[in-house]
């Protein structure tokens, strides 16, 4: 449970510190810069929620759908 | 066993106090919180129900009944489940429309997944009536 407890917490963090450099940047001016931004961190959570779900969904086959 | 509420419980709340803080600026992050939140709380309660249907399908053999009718019931417990989940997050994100399509998906494959067995049983009340069959 440790470990997953980090997942969560490292993607808020990804999500606070993406937010903070997309008002960073736009204050700058720098618009398509900051949607550049959010568009990698996006992907970045998206991976990680990818593996989780992935992970979900084949203990689910295997307990519920495949068993034997 | 029964400490694990606590860790579930705390796990939730996390995740949530998470969620609440992020929305504010970026909402699909927050999704993604919630999808992998979750996910892992299902995760974390498999471990003790792949006993508990092991000890199902054990029982059910020594008592004599067919292994089909256990597995399709745990498919249809798998399908409902799955189901739920993608509704509920579906929902989360305000899509009533694709929610309610896709519990329509859930229903139609059980229905599917219980055709053999209702078939069983009106194959069995004809060889009982007299003139049946």
């Amino acid at each position: 449970m440790a470990y997953d407890v980090n997942t969560i917490f490292q993607i808020a963090g990804i999500g606070i510190i993406v937010a903070m450099i997309h008002t960073v940047l736009k204050q700058m001016g720098k618009e398509d810069w900051a949607h550049w931004v959010t568009l990698i961190g996006f992907v970045v959570v998206l991976y990680m929620v990818a593996s989780i779900i992935d992970e979900l969904f084949q203990k689910i086959k295997s307990v519920f759908l495949f068993q034997g | 066993m029964a400490i694990e509420i606590v860790q579930v419980v705390g796990f939730g709340l996390i995740a949530t106090f998470l969620i609440v803080i992020v929305r504010e600026q970026k909402p699909v992050i927050a999704l993604a919180i919630a999808l992998v939140a979750g996910g892992m709380i299902f995760l974390f309660i498999m471990a003790p129900l792949q006993s508990a249907i092991e000890l199902i399908s054990t029982l059910s053999g020594q008592a004599g009944i067919n292994n089909m009718y256990i597995q399709t019931l745990l498919k249809i417990i798998g399908i409902a489940y799955l189901a739920e989940f993608g509704a509920h997050l579906a929902r989360d994100a305000d899509q009533e429309s694709i929610a309610a399509k896709i519990e329509l998906a859930g229903k139609m494959l059980i229905i599917m997944l219980a055709v053999p067995i209702f078939q069983v049983l009106v194959e069995t009340v004809m060889a009982l009536l007299p003139g049946g069959a």
